[in-house]
This record gives structure tokens, C-alpha cells and sequence, in this order.
């Protein structure tokens, strides 16, 4: 039997300011994982990923990342995204720090 | 130090102004990310996981004042305040954005300091012992040679585009600070029959496949330098692997076809180059060197170093391990730890930049060094100075007196912002330095140097610590596997793993075992961890780490 398929984000850098961004089911880009479009259907992931990729002009180095469905959206499922979606652990900087002067 | 002429400032406002115009036509869409990305990476711009990241190159760890102080500057008015130096004597900067990365090189350009060359397949920034010109135990200084080499690989057309990168690392003196045998290429600068020259060393690297390079040429007349280290390239282009970039390195095309097969070819070839050359490059290493003609050192007496040592002994301790030796009578080399006991190994904020260049401006005559430790230097100060400069120093959170010991830890960025990391390093060296220091043993156990990588390609140096640490992602979860024994002198080897590697909240525990085991075992507190380590061997450390094991076998 096929192995269960792993449900997955969109996630790139914004071109203009570097930093983590995740496509949505609107084919816009948030800051926020937790606005992402989870895609659950192994079908519907590459025909998204070329839709993102789309927007290459504004975009850096699109790519499928495991996540799984939270309470409040997609979760991270590795520690990489993890760090992605917060930032360092040496300082305040990155998404925890832009979320802290919210 | 070397300072810009005329042909160097045009070149690189040029280059400069043809990265803004590339950066301009990213932004219009007219160049795909594709096409961009090898130009950005060209001029030492990555893009890492949470944001751009500029590499500048410290050419032989060298700076003056008003170069540390525009580094301070890019961290203020582009970054967040800081700068990260690197085990490659560069700074990064982690939080650049893309437009304004022509206006951080044009700043860069203005106080003679460049990106080039940081990033892609060609020859990178040569670094150099950084005690160079200053050591009391070093034959020649190394650095005008270090700059012939920058001038001669920088936008050399038959170079630009290598199977992989290439480094090479410079040394006047046989006590080896650069790590030159895990460089591509490495030099020592030796007198033969009372003329200059170099013992060529080859295919040394870290990495997946950590190599000890091999002598390529015991001796190479000082003449021969560029025509040579031309040869060992031309020789590297055409023989070396491109079908795998794993294999690329010319370690792999060395140890593949045989060092003396690599020797045979690079000595054909130079029979070939060595006729192109017609002097001009002797006449400008002349040149460069009326650059690094060594400061008149004063003369003076040293009692207040003398009265400070006596009496203070935070200052004593200080003095006792940050600094070295200096060829000049009544001179020191003093070593500034960017170590305190849980920052982050090799960053410095703007302000402390400033700090350390208004010290070299006042009492280090004008000169500045970044170590492949991690670590900022002043080459050159009278002992007498030491009181004021120290005090200067802890007033900054700078004194750490740490240099050489358990917690002047190497540590890669890692999975913290490396786009390649597969586990953290800088929160492992942080909780290291502040468990030992908790313990105030580390000034007991001497000299151990941890080198910690957070992936596989080892820019951490774990490979040549005395205890190494590298850090895995199995299965999702961080894991950290531990050398033992390596060594990045002279007496160069490569540590051997301890065994299965220890989850995130082990390392450290697992750490402090390996101490105490080296605490118990040493035949007095002068017997290092590493002469240690070489007497006992391996047994007694896994036994330690590896407890339940041994239960089994028993």
C-alpha cells in the first residue's frame, strides 16, 4: 500500500525583505502559518506549487513543507519549519519579534 | 595594511554599481531568481531561512579602525545592531534587505572592504594566521602574500567557475593558527638556504570527508607563488569531479588520483605558466609590501602592567589567558573574547565594534585582526597600556577571560539561520559556556578547545576540536554525534566519534562527563586535555558517555 500523504504548506522567502511566507488558499502570501492553505490531497499539491511559483517575481524558492492541521491552521511538523515560523533561539529577532510589536 | 589604489577603487565601484543594477532588474522581474542568484551569490549574498544574509570578506583577518567601524555601521543602520564573524575571518550580517544591500557594499567599497568572492565556486577569501606580522614566533609575515593572492583570484576569468568552492589559508610561522591542513591549499611561509619561500600543502578539507592535507612542494621560491598556485588550480579544473558535487572538492581529486600523481600534473603544467609571468607580479608584491611594514613599537617601561598584574586578579587572570607573546620588546598580543559565558560565539553589537576600534586607534597602532576563532584581536600593544585597554574592555562586556579555554567555543550559526543546518549550534556552545562557567572549573581544566557544526559540511571545524560536536536531524529530532582527539595545529588530525550521538538536552551532560573523565585521568594540571586524550585513547570516555553499553558487555 502507498504511504499516507503527508499534508503540506506552500512556503518561500519574500523577495523584498528575505523573510518566511506562506501561499494561501486565495493565492495570496501571509506571514502567518497559521494562514496558509493546508493541502491534504497528494494531487492538489504540485498543481499548487505551480500556482505559487507563478508569482515568481516576488517570491524566492517556493517549496512543499510537511505541516499538519491545528486549532488555529497548519502547525509545523519539523523542527526547521518551526524555527521558520519563529525565528532564532539566540535572540528576540525574526517572526517573534514582528509578532511582539503587534 | 594594504591600502586601495586607484585601479582598486574603480574596479570596485564598478562591480558595485553592476550588482545595484542587477539587484534593480531582480526587483522589475527582469532577471529570474535563477539568473539572479548566482550574481547575489557572486557578491556574498545568500538567502538563509529567515532573511538575506551578507558575508564580507576581512581579507587575512586585517582591519583598521575606520573598517571595524563601518561594520559597525552596516549593523546599525542595515541589520539589527550586530555583526557575526566567522570561522572563515568574514562578518555576516543576518538581516539585510535586498534593496538595501548595493548601499551596505558602496559603504563597504568606501572603507576598501568587499563581498566578492565570499560565496560560489570560485577562490575564496584567504584568510591568514591571525597573529600574523605580530607573533614572536613567526618567521615572515604572511599577509602580503595573502594580498597577492586576493588581487590575482579576484575575478580571475579561468577560476570564476570551479567544480567547487576553494580556500586557502596562509601561515608565517610552524605554530599553525590558520588550520592550513584542512584548507584546499595551504601555505607556510620557510627560509631555505637564507631565500623565502613556501611549503605547499594540498587537499586538506572539513566537511563530509574530512582530509589532513598533504606537502605538495617542501619548498617553493617566493617567485613561483602565483604561477604555481595557478598550476595546482588549472590541474584541479581539468581533473577535478563535476558529476557530484560531493566529490568536487580538489581533497577528493587529490586523495582519487594520488598525491603524486597531482604533484606530477601541477609541476607540467607550471613548466607551461611559470613563462607567462614576467615579473609584474613581483614588482606589486614589492609593493604591497611597503603596506605591512611593521609600526615603530615604542619603547617604554611596563610597571604599570607590572603594579595591574600584581594586584588586580580579574585583571591577572585576564592577562594570564588572552594574551600571547609579541616579537617587540614590552608589546603583547591581546586577544578580546566575543565569548562571554552564554552569548552567542562570535557576534559583536556596533557599539562593541566601536569600542575595540577606538582601543586599536589609541593604544594598538591603527590594527585590528578577526581570528577563524571567532574572536577580535589587537595585534600590537605595549604592556603598559593593558590596565586602561582591559578596564576599557570590561566596562563593554569584552574582558572575558576566556581565550583557548572550554568555553572559547567555535560554533557555526546552525539551524538557527543556516538554510543548509540540520540541527542548532549556537544554543549548544551558550548552555556549554554557561554550565561551565557555573562550575568555575574552566580556568582548572586549561586548554580545550569545542568546535561545534550544526550539519555535515562542518563550517563549525567539529572535525578538529579537541572535543567536536555535530549536530544531526534523525528523524526529526535534533541529535548531536561527538569527536574526540582532533587537533587544528601544527600536529593537525581529525577526532574520531565517540558512538551513538545524544539528544539536545544531553549534550551538554554528556560534555561535562567527557571533562571529568579528562579531570580524573590527567597526570597533573599541565598534562592538556589532548595530551590526555592521546595517552588514555577512547576506552575511558565511552565508558563515561556510553554506560549501558558497557553493562551489555560486561
Amino acid at each position: 500500500m502507498a504511504r499516507a500523504f503527508t499534508p503540506k504548506v506552500i512556503t518561500a522567502n519574500d523577495l523584498l525583505e528575505g523573510d518566511v511566507i506562506y501561499f494561501t488558499a486565495e493565492d495570496t502570501w501571509t506571514r502567518e502559518l497559521s494562514e496558509a492553505e493546508l493541502i491534504t490531497d497528494e494531487a492538489d499539491a504540485q498543481l499548487r506549487l505551480l500556482e505559487a511559483e507563478k508569482q515568481n517575481i516576488r517570491i524566492v524558492g517556493a517549496y512543499l513543507a510537511d505541516a499538519k492541521a491545528g486549532p488555529n491552521g497548519p502547525e509545523p511538523t519539523h523542527f526547521r519549519e518551526e524555527f521558520r515560523r519563529t525565528g532564532p533561539s539566540n535572540y528576540f529577532h525574526g517572526k517573534q519579534e514582528a509578532e511582539a510589536n503587534v | 595594511m594594504y591600502k586601495y589604489n586607484e585601479f582598486d577603487e574603480a574596479f570596485l565601484a564598478e562591480r558595485n554599481a553592476q550588482f545595484r543594477a542587477q539587484v534593480e532588474r531582480r526587483i522589475d522581474g527582469s532577471l529570474t531568481e535563477d539568473e539572479f542568484k548566482p550574481l547575489r551569490l557572486m557578491n556574498g549574498v545568500y538567502l538563509q531561512l529567515h532573511a538575506y544574509m551578507l558575508r564580507v570578506a576581512i581579507p587575512y583577518g586585517t582591519l583598521n579602525p575606520n573598517q571595524m567601524r563601518t561594520l559597525a555601521l552596516l549593523g546599525e543602520k542595515w541589520d539589527k545592531g550586530y555583526g557575526h564573524f566567522t570561522t572563515r575571518q568574514n562578518i555576516q550580517y543576518n538581516w539585510p534587505k535586498l534593496r538595501d544591500l548595493p548601499d551596505m557594499l558602496d559603504a563597504l567599497g568606501e572603507a576598501g572592504l568587499h563581498a566578492i568572492q565570499t560565496s560560489g565556486n570560485t577562490i575564496r577569501n584567504t584568510t591568514a594566521d591571525h597573529f600574523a606580522g605580530a607573533a614572536a614566533d613567526e618567521l615572515t609575515d604572511p599577509r602580503p602574500y595573502a594580498e597577492l593572492i586576493r588581487q590575482w583570484s579576484t575575478d580571475h576569468p579561468e577560476f570564476q567557475f570551479l567544480g567547487r568552492k576553494f580556500k586557502i589559508a596562509i601561515t608565517g610561522s610552524s605554530a599553525d593558527r590558520a588550520v592550513i591542513k584542512a584548507h584546499d591549499v595551504g601555505l607556510q611561509v620557510v627560509e631555505q638556504d637564507g631565500k623565502t619561500g613556501f611549503k605547499v600543502v594540498v587537499g586538506g578539507g572539513l566537511g563530509r570527508t574530512p582530509m589532513i592535507g598533504q606537502v605538495l612542494r617542501e619548498f617553493l621560491p617566493q617567485a613561483d607563488l602565483l604561477p604555481y598556485l595557478e598550476s595546482v588550480l588549472t590541474v584541479y579544473n581539468v581533473l577535478g569531479r563535476r558529476d557530484n558535487k560531493y566529490k568536487a572538492r580538489i581533497k577528493i581529486t587529490v586523495s582519487e588520483n594520488g598525491i603524486d600523481t597531482y604533484r606530477a600534473m601541477t609541476e607540467e603544467a607550471f613548466m607551461a605558466i611559470r613563462g607567462q609571468y614576467d615579473g609584474t607580479d613581483q614588482q606589486l608584491l614589492e609593493e604591497i609590501k611597503t603596506h605591512f611594514q611593521a609600526p615603530e613599537f615604542r619603547s617604554a617601561p611596563t610597571d604599570a602592567f607590572d603594579a595591574a598584574y600584581a594586584n588586580d586578579p580579574v585583571f591577572r587572570a585576564w592577562a594570564d589567558t588572552n594574551l600571547h607573546a609579541h616579537r617587540a620588546e614590552g608589546h603583547a598580543i591581546a586577544t578580546i573574547s566575543i565569548k562571554a559565558h552564554g552569548a552567542t560565539p562570535g557576534d559583536a553589537t556596533a557599539e562593541q565594534m566601536r569600542v575595540m576600534a577606538d582601543l586599536a586607534e589609541q593604544y594598538g597602532y591603527g590594527e585590528l585582526r578577526i581570528s577563524h576563532q571567532q574572536n577580535v584581536i589587537l595585534p600590537h600593544v605595549h604592556k603598559n597600556d593593558l590596565p586602561a585597554i582591559h578596564a576599557t574592555l570590561k566596562a563593554h562586556g569584552l574582558a572575558t577571560a576566556n581565550i583557548g579555554l572550554i568555553s572559547d567555543i567555535i560554533a557555526c550559526p546552525g539551524m538557527d539561520y543556516c538554510a543548509l543546518a540540520t540541527a542548532r549550534s549556537i544554543p549548544v556552545a551558550q548552555e556549554i559556556a554557561t554550565r561551565f562557567d557555573e562550575l568555575k572549573m574552566e580556568h582548572d581544566i586549561g586548554h580545550l578547545q569545542i568546535k561545534i557544526s550544526g550539519c555535515i559540511n562542518a563550517c563549525g571545524h567539529h572535525h578538529v576540536a579537541h572535543i567536536g560536536i555535530l549536530g544531526l536531524d534523525r528523524a526529526g529530532v535534533e541529535n548531536y554525534q561527538i569527536t574526540l582527539g582532533g587537533d587544528a595545529t601544527e600536529t593537525a588530525a581529525i577526532g574520531t566519534r565517540t558512538g551513538p550521538g545524544f539528544a539536545y538536552d544531553e549534550i551538554v551532560p554528556a560534555v561535562e562527563r567527557i571533562v571529568e573523565v579528562y579531570m580524573a585521568q590527567r597526570e597533573s594540571a599541565e598534562e592538556t586535555f589532548l595530551e590526555t586524550y592521546r595517552r588514555i585513547g577512547m576506552e575511558p570516555f565511552k565508558a563515561a558517555l556510553y554506560p549501558e553499553a558497557q553493562k551489555k558487555v560486561a
